[in-house]
Formats: C-alpha cells, structure tokens, sequence
C-alpha cells in the first residue's frame, strides 16, 4: 500500500509560518525512493530545529548508508516549532518527513538521534503530531518502532516509558542489523508482532530494549535491581563500535539545504574517539578506543564533497582534531590545495599548545586571522588535574601570547563553572588568567588585542569518571559566575559570555536521572515544554513544579539526582549498559581526579586498562600511513 | 599609540569583472518558500559547482559578485527574477544558464541570460505583473471587491516597514486589476500590474487593499506569483483610467547591443 504525500495539506500552513522553507525539503543531494519497492523504511529524526538538525553528522550518515541499501528506504524528521505544530494541529497534518513528506507513522521505524538529553520533550511532540502513542507500552504491530541511538541515549533511562530500543554506539553497521532483522520477521509474516521483532534484536545483543528489564528500588530511593524479564535477553547491552573508519566513508554526498542552518560546511571527521581522557567528557568516555581515518581517505573525501555541495568551507571534525597522527600534513596538505579557491578550513582546536596555534596559522594562510578558541575548561592548575585537562599557567598563557604574536585578533578561553572540587578561588583564577593574556598579548604582538571568557555550567554525565560527583547547585554556579564577573571588572579588552545555572540543573536530572525521571518528561511536555535547549523556549520554573508533582511522597527530586554524591556501591541507573569502561577504573579515576592526580594518554604512554579495548575486541587505530592526502591537481 | 591600518592579505588582488552577465529566473512550487538569503546562498554553491568564473571583492572575507535586482518576497513565486554576475573573463551566457540551470535545484529555473550593456538594470524595473490565486473564494464576491477597488480614489493600508507602521495606497500603485478566472479547483485568480513604489506594495497588500473595500473570503492563503517585470508601458484612455499596460523585457536594451552571446561565442 502506498503512501500519499501530506506536502498538499501542509502547504497552505506554510505562508502561515516562520522560515517555512525549513519543511519543503528538497536539499541538494537529498534523496526519494519509491515506496513500494522498498520493504523496510525508516524515518530518521533529530529532535530539534531544521536549522541545528540537518547538518548533523550522524544522521546524515545514517541516511546515506540506509539509502544505499536496495530495498531500504530513509527519510528525515525534524521537530517543528510551536507556530506549525498549533496548525498542523488544527488542520490534522501529522508529523511528516521532509523528503517525501510521507507521515512518520507509516515508517517501519522511527529512528531518534538524541546528540543532548534536551531535545527529550520535542521526541514527544513527534509522537503526538505522528499519533503513535506515547508509551512504547501502547503501541501495536502497525506502528512505527522508535529506536533512540546517539550519545544522550547511553543512559535512555528517563526515556524508557517512550521509546521501544536503543542503540548504543556507533550506528553504521547497527542500522543495518535492525533493518535486516525487520526484513526477515516481515518476510516470516511477523510472527509474535511487534514484542516477537523487539525480544529477537535484544537478544541478538543489537538493542538495549527498556521493556524486557524490570528496575526495583530500595526504600532510601537508589536502585537496588535491573533484572531482564525474559530468558535469553543479556543481562548486560554492549555497545557498537566500527573498526575501520576508511570502510565507512560517509557522508558521502553531505546534504546542502536551502535553509540556513548552524553549519554550512563539508565536515569530514577525521577520527573517532579521543583517550585524552578529559574526566567531564562524555564522548571522549563513551567512542573509545581512537579510531583514525587515513590521510588519504581524508583528502577524497574532502574533495568529492565540496564538488558535491559547492561548500566553501570545511570542517576537520573529532573530539580533538590536533591529536590525528598525520595532522600536519593533512593541513598542509588541504591548505596548498585549495588556495586560491575562496574555500576555508576550519579545525575545532580546543587544545592548548603551540602545535595548535601552527595549525591554525596553516589554515588561515591566506585569511584574515580574526579568532582561535581555546579551551582550558578549569580557572586554576590544581582544577585542570582534577579534570585531566593539565596545562600549567605559564604554557597557557605563552600559547595564548604566540597566537596573538602569529596575527590572531581575538583569542576566546571556553572554561566550566561547578567542577568537583571548585572552589570560589578556582573561578577567580579565570579573571587573573584572562588579564595576564592581554597585558602579556599586547606586549607580544604590539597592538591592543582582545580576549573572550566564555563559561558555562559543569553536567555531571553517565559514563565518566565524574558520574558519581554532586552537580553544583544552580545557586552554586551563579554566584561564582557573578563573581568572576566582578573580578573581570569593565576592561574593555575582555568579554565575558556566561550560561546560566538553571538549564544545567535540568540537563543534569536528564542525564542521570532514571525511570522514574520519565513522568516529569510527559508533565512537562504536557504543559506545553518543547525546545527546551532554546533559552527563549525554556522554563526552568516548570521543570522544577512538575519534579515537585512527581517526586511528591517518594525519597527522590530534582536536588537528589543532581546535586547529590553517588556512593560507590549504588546501582546507577546505566550500570546495565556497557559502554566498555571498566567501573572498576572509572572509580579508581574518580578518586584520581578527587586528588587532583593526572592521567596520560594511552596513545603515546602505555595502557591504563580503562577496559574498552579487550572489552569490545577493539583496538586503537593510529597512524602515521606516511600517505600523501591528494595527488596535487588544480580542484574543478 | 597611534592606530594601525587594517591588515591586507597577502598577494595580488583578485581579478576583476571583465564581463557581467544578467540572469533572469523562476521561483516555482515549494521552492517560493525561500527567502531571498536562501536563493543567494543556493546561487552562490551552484555557481562553485557549476565552476562559472566568478569575480570576488577583495579582502579577507572575498564575496562572490552577485547583484540582485528586487526579489520577491517569501512565499512568493515568480517568473521574473534577475540577478546580475560579475564574471572574471568572457563566457557565452548561454552556455552559463544552461550549466547553471543543470545544479539548481529544481524549481529555481533559469530562463533568459544576456551580457550586460550599458545602464542599470535595477532602474529598468518600474512595475510587475502578478498573478494572484485565491483559493476557494466566491468569483462573485471577487468581481464586487475588484468593481469596488478600482473605483476608489485610494486604499490605504497599514504595513509593517522598517521604520514602523506605515500606510500604503494600495490603489495608487495598482493598474488594471482585473478578474480572470475562477478556475474549476476553487481558485478566484485575479491579474495586474503593480507600480514599484516605495515601500513596495507587495501582493499580501493589494489582497488586504481588495479586503478594505469589500468582503472577500479566502479558504486558503493567497498564493501569489510575479509574471514579469520591468519597464512599464502605459496608454491612458479618455476616462482616466489606464486602460494599455504592457511591463517591458527588462533585458531587450542587452539584447539590442547583441548581448545574448551569439557574438561572443566565436
């Protein structure tokens, strides 16, 4: 049975709406396959904006590789903003994909991303709008699976009443195993349903699926087990990981849309991975070991998709781009291919040294130096060794100096707010740090030049050595933010951008939170919360109401998932999905990390036995290849 | 200390426009969703994919040479858009429409390309045909709203501009507004010339001129579409009224000059 096209009912909506173009499609390098001749069909979503969720890496991946399948089809959902969602709502237009505007409801799946735990509310408005019922508990056969993957879903807890799977990990290969496991129940006649697909992919060890586990409590309010309810379903879910990254070399053909979005650029990530082992970071935790693409595989990729696109910017992503083992050469290498062509490069650099600020040189050859940012995180030496982002004073302040020597305008420092172990002092550091740079700046290059402090507040994350740390209050975080402000004064050399404590607060009961998490999710959307990464959607007051409501009469809050301490012996609510990490290490880490005792990185100074390599039976795959990126030719 | 001169890059500046070529296109369908900063961006990749030899500002931040001559608004479709391409060494237009045309996506369609003569293009684009579709109104409530239109003095209507609100006479600016269908799918569709004046009258405008005058109800919103603009050519009769009204090919004075590349493609 086809399926029509809503675009003629959603049409007359759209003169009615802001940005309408965002929900017409038609991207360049989008694709349409015909219906009937596929037999498993996914829809893709990423639960925000058009604007922040078409250029996202990982979906566009995910819609390439599934596309490329005969007989599987994708198409892309996003959520849509209050003023379409109250027309679709009268007018009966359900939630549609943007490339053939087919209704989400039809799709076989409907696969989140969820990149931040923020984008949880707008997961429910897609639900509605698609009348695919809330709770994964209600669904029958003829709806869509809702299958959650992405970093936020290494702890799918507080979503586990919505959705019915997770993948965990790298989704490449993942997406393929869920789509052949589909075809073969479909070609079987879907014996048992929907229950018979999800028990045959959870004890195929594919997907986490939150239904087929029971989670008990103990009185006091922990966890005290999360048992599977059936035999055959682990007791434990790995998560996936690609080996070869030079084998996966997409996207491909990277989507150009005709609406303005967060990046319009050809990004080509150049590893995955990173085992600098920062102990707030939940991705370098979570897409261990390092796994590089070679030099070569780098530049082809570089080339076809500017031709692809007509790009004029690329982006060289990773957790840490400086760390690839060929990175001098691949600069070199970009930046003598494309001068003359108006196409820029950019490298995120958040490391601090010299080597990044040659880096950057190279690939502003030829462009005007404006701005490099550098991101020490802590105020103090002390605090960067308790989150293993160790660079002394003195090294900070001298490759700040060299940028500004080397023609950079304005240089900005990202730090966190509300670390384990801050004190007022450590944030007060910031002030000194950020007057040191521009007295010491102005001498070294001689002319006035500019500095940017940009803070936010600390999320303690699953899957880190910090999972166990109390967050700071938002009145914690405020109070020194206000402070450091006072510090910083009015020089008008140094800026000063600060988020706010409270959103950091409810991102936190997110990330840690657990099933019972989920009944203030639905209160809030109930209420009307959506967007709630966006400040101007956000209300901080609802949130907090509908944990009161929730959490009325049992041993938790809002306050007993964030700014409490985690004792070592208490079941997390993730302990059951394995990212790889030994707890074990990740505890020693902890402890570490209390005692202000840095860790190297297992890339250059031997195992620390974190537990993922022998864990996953994967391996750290570094160069050098020793290849060259392109042999050299005129582009076009 | 006294203040540096901003920082040059280094090298030769680049190459300067030898050639300038006018564009005239379409916005179809769905694609008249986009907004005017949408088109130049889509302008701006296929002019990179399609390798056309375009002429960059100087600087740090080069911008490819690209005019734009009145865009319709979002939401609004047209026949009759023109953008102006400041190009680095001579090339057959023809030839650059069609391998431009080939990476737009479609819906924006290249129709017309000449060398640019001497004069403003922007100066030739005195008014616009428009061709206004709306849905599921009565043709005889349409024909009264019309009647009505044209037989006042003005129709003022509040507009949001930049410096605030304002009043547009919508009246003023219409010529020869008429009814010409009502179509079988429950479209009234009206057609007129409307002069370029500032603030502009767009189309949503004369629509709420029509709707001061006289009731008209719409079930669906306005789709409007531009059919063409340019010089207006007008012949007034006895009465007033402007009876003959003719919008000009915007690009005839090129063409006369021999622009349209058969000379230049030797």
């Amino acid at each position: 049975m086809s399926v029509e096209s809503v675009f003629p009912a959603l049409e007359p909506l759209l003169p009615q709406v802001h940005k309408p173009i965002q929900y017409v499609g038609g991207e360049l390098n989008a694709q349409v396959k015909d219906w009937d001749s596929t037999d498993v069909r996914w829809a893709l979503m990423y639960p925000d904006a058009y604007e922040v969720g078409l250029p996202n890496q990982g979906l566009q991946i995910l819609y390439e590789v599934l596309n490329e399948q005969p007989g599987t089809l994708a198409e892309r959902t996003y959520a849509v903003w209050p003023d379409l969602e109250a027309l679709m709502r009268t007018h009966g237009v359900p939630q549609f994909t943007v490339d053939a505007h087919r209704p989400v409801a039809a799709f076989d799946v409907l696969g989140v991303s969820f990149a931040t735990e923020l984008g949880y509310t707008n997961l429910l408005t897609a639900l509605d709008l698609a009348s695919v019922p809330l709770h994964a508990a209600d669904r029958g056969d003829g709806h869509p699976v809702v299958l959650a993957g992405g970093h936020a879903a290494f702890n799918p807890e507080p979503v586990a009443d919505f959705v019915d799977a997770v993948v965990l990990g790298d989704g490449e290969r993942a997406v393929l195993a869920v789509t052949d496991a589909i075809r073969a129940h479909k070609s079987e006649g879907a014996p048992g349903g929907r229950a018979e697909l999800l028990r045959r992919l959870a004890k195929a060890g594919i997907v986490y699926v939150p239904s087929l586990y029971e989670v008990t409590y103990r009185p006091d309010g922990p966890i005290a087990n999360v048992t599977p309810v059936a035999a055959g379903i682990p007791r434990t879910v790995p998560k996936h990981t690609v080996t070869d990254l030079d084998e996966w070399p997409y996207p491909k053909a990277p989507l150009v849309p005709l609406a303005e979005t967060v990046h319009e650029r050809a990004s080509v990530e150049i590893f995955r991975g990173c085992t600098r082992g920062c102990r707030f970071c939940q991705a370098g935790m979570i897409t261990r070991p390092v796994r590089e693409r070679a030099i070569d595989t780098i530049g082809s990729m570089i080339d076809s998709s500017l031709r692809a696109t007509g790009f004029n910017e690329v982006g060289l992503l990773s957790l840490s781009s400086a760390d690839h083992s060929e990175i001098a050469s691949i600069t070199k290498g970009l930046a003598d291919r494309y001068e003359g062509t108006q196409t820029s490069l950019s490298l995120p650099s958040t490391r601090v040294d010299a080597f990044n600020v040659d880096l950057a040189g190279e690939l502003a050859r030829n462009g005007r130096r404006s701005g490099l940012t550098f991101a020490p995180e802590g105020g103090s030496e002390r605090l960067r060794r308790v989150i293993n982002k160790t660079v002394t004073e003195e090294d900070l302040i001298r490759t700040v100096t060299a940028a500004y020597a080397a023609g950079w305008q304005q240089v900005k420092l990202y730090f966190m707010c509300g670390l384990p172990t801050e004190t007022d002092s450590d944030v007060l550091a910031i002030a000194d740090m950020a007057r040191a740079v521009v007295t010491q700046g102005r001498a070294a290059a001689g002319r006035p030049v500019r500095v940017t402090v940009s803070i936010g507040g600390f999320v303690p994350k699953p899957h880190t050595p910090f999972q166990w740390a109390a967050q700071a209050s938002p009145e914690v975080v405020d109070r020194r933010l206000h402070l450091l402000k006072v510090a910083l004064g009015r020089d008008r050399n140094i800026g000063y951008r600060y988020h706010d404590g409270r959103p950091g607060q409810i991102e936190g009961l997110l990330a840690r939170g657990d099933r019972r998490v989920g009944a203030v999710i639905e209160a809030v959307w109930r209420d009307g919360g959506r967007f709630d990464g966006w400040s101007e959607h956000f209300s901080y007051e609802r949130w907090v109401e509908a944990c009161r409501q929730a959490f009325a009469g049992t041993p938790v809050s809002l306050d007993w998932f964030t700014t409490r301490e985690r004792p070592r012996d208490e079941v997390l609510p993730w302990d059951h999905l394995d990212a790889g990490l030994d707890r074990d290490w990740l505890w020693s880490d902890w402890e570490d990390a209390l005692a202000a005792q840095e860790l190297e990185d297992c890339r250059w100074e031997g195992c620390y036995d974190c537990g993922v390599c022998p864990g996953m039976g994967t391996e750290t795959q570094i160069g050098p290849t020793g290849r060259p990126l392109l042999p050299l030719q005129p582009v076009g | 200390m006294a203040r540096r001169s901003p920082p040059e890059p280094e090298g030769p500046p680049p190459p300067p426009v030898v050639c300038r070529l006018r564009l005239r296109y379409a916005k179809r369908g769905p694609l008249r969703f986009t907004s005017h900063r949408d088109i130049a961006r889509v302008f701006e990749r296929a002019i990179r994919r399609a390798n056309l030899p375009i002429a960059h500002s100087a600087g740090f931040s080069p911008h490819p040479k690209l005019s734009w001559v009145g865009a319709a608004p979002t939401g609004v479709a047209s026949e009759a858009e023109y953008v102006e391409l400041g190009l680095t060494r001579l090339i057959d237009p023809a030839a650059a429409a069609a391998a431009l045309d080939a990476v737009l996506p479609s819906g924006l369609d290249l129709i017309d390309a000449v060398v640019a003569g001497p004069g403003s293009l922007a100066e030739r684009m005195e008014a616009s045909v428009w061709e206004l579709r709306l849905p599921g109104a009565d043709p005889g409530q349409a024909e009264l709203a019309v009647a009505a239109f044209r037989t006042a003095g003005s129709v003022l209507v509040a507009r949001r501009t930049k410096g605030g609100m304002r009043d547009v006479d919508t009246r003023a600016a219409s010529v020869n507004l008429q009814v010409r269908e009502a179509s079988r799918d429950g479209c009234v569709i009206l057609r007129g010339v409307v002069r370029h004046t500032t603030p502009v009258v767009r189309p949503d405008d004369v629509l709420a001129g029509l709707r001061a005058v006289a009731p008209l109800e719409l079930g669906s919103p306005l789709v409007a579409t531009r059919l063409a603009q340019g010089p207006l050519r007008t012949t007034d009769l006895p009465d007033g009224d402007v009876e003959e009204t003719a919008v000009a090919d915007p690009l005839a004075p090129d063409r006369a000059l021999g622009g349209d590349g058969r000379g230049l493609s030797a």
